[in-house]
């Protein structure tokens, strides 16, 4: 292990634990928040792949606009490393629980960023991951319900570096 | 993996709690898109599957595309049925799994 990988993985442990707390001192209110402030889903647009994508993931429904918290920064230095918390409040029982998120990029060379399926044994249908951004561009979450339910989100991300070979 | 994953679970738990678990995988998440110096492709490594049971019972998993960060962290939770083991998987591109089993012990 080379003494610049080391100190990436401090880098990479400082951040998180700063992000904890904050995500530790208001995850609930946070979640609303942003559940509110997303905008309506369906106007992204993005490369051919993502469109692509998320036909694949709707088959040819309709989400609900928004349902999906967000939490990642509106605006990043390096898009190499971009911290991103993804949560649905569901109560994650037999009978109701969040199935899966995608997480979906309309800019990245990749549209598929990472899709997270969850159980009721879960408990909460929530991640947290750091992810990849090629360039400025409006991030999305698409979540499945037990129920067959989509609800889809937007964040836009400001990023002046773009993750090299994303 | 060079190195072993961390693997972080919260101490003092009990049945019924839903716990945070974070763990931190060592990868350099080779894109695929990107070429050596001499113009050829470096080839995609990534950790494609994330996996994690209890008891043999699947509680999350990631399916992972290039756009997740080098070092692959997640936070997720599990509703802690009672004592059992714990089982978390990592499967990358060249077929080298890392598991990890840890026992939860349950007050």
């Amino acid at each position: 292990m080379d003494k610049r990988l080391l100190m990436k993985d401090a880098f990479c442990f400082k951040l998180l634990d700063r992000r904890d707390f904050v995500l530790g001192a208001g995850a609930g209110a946070l979640l609303a928040s942003l559940v509110g402030g997303t905008r309506k889903a369906n106007a992204v647009t993005g490369s051919e792949e993502f469109e692509a994508a998320l036909a694949e993931i709707l088959k040819g429904a309709t989400p609900n606009s928004g349902g999906v918290g967000m939490d990642i920064p509106a605006a990043v230095e390096n898009g190499d490393y971009v911290p991103i918390a993804l949560g649905v409040e569901s109560p994650m029982t037999a009978e109701s629980y969040v199935r899966a998120i995608h997480l979906l990029s309309p800019a990245n060379p990749r549209a598929r960023v990472a899709t997270f399926t969850f159980t009721p044994l879960s408990g909460r249908a929530r991640v947290t991951t750091v992810m990849r951004l090629a360039k400025t561009q409006e991030v999305v979450a698409v979540a499945e319900l037990s129920d067959g339910t989509l609800l889809m989100s937007t964040r836009s991300v400001d990023v002046k570096v773009g993750g090299c070979g994303t | 993996m060079k190195k072993p994953p961390r693997i972080k679970i919260p101490e003092g738990i009990k049945a019924g709690d839903v716990i945070e678990i974070k763990t931190l995988a060592t990868h350099i998440m080779e894109t695929g898109n990107r070429k050596d110096a001499a113009g050829n492709k470096i080839p995609r490594d990534i950790i494609h599957t994330f996996r994690a049971t209890f008891e043999g019972r699947e509680v999350f998993s990631v399916a992972l595309g290039s756009g997740i960060a080098a070092n692959p962290y997640f936070a997720f939770f599990l509703r802690v049925p009672g004592p059992g083991t714990f089982e978390l998987t990592w499967i990358d591109d060249e077929g080298e799994t890392t598991v990890e089993k840890v026992p939860l012990v349950v007050a």
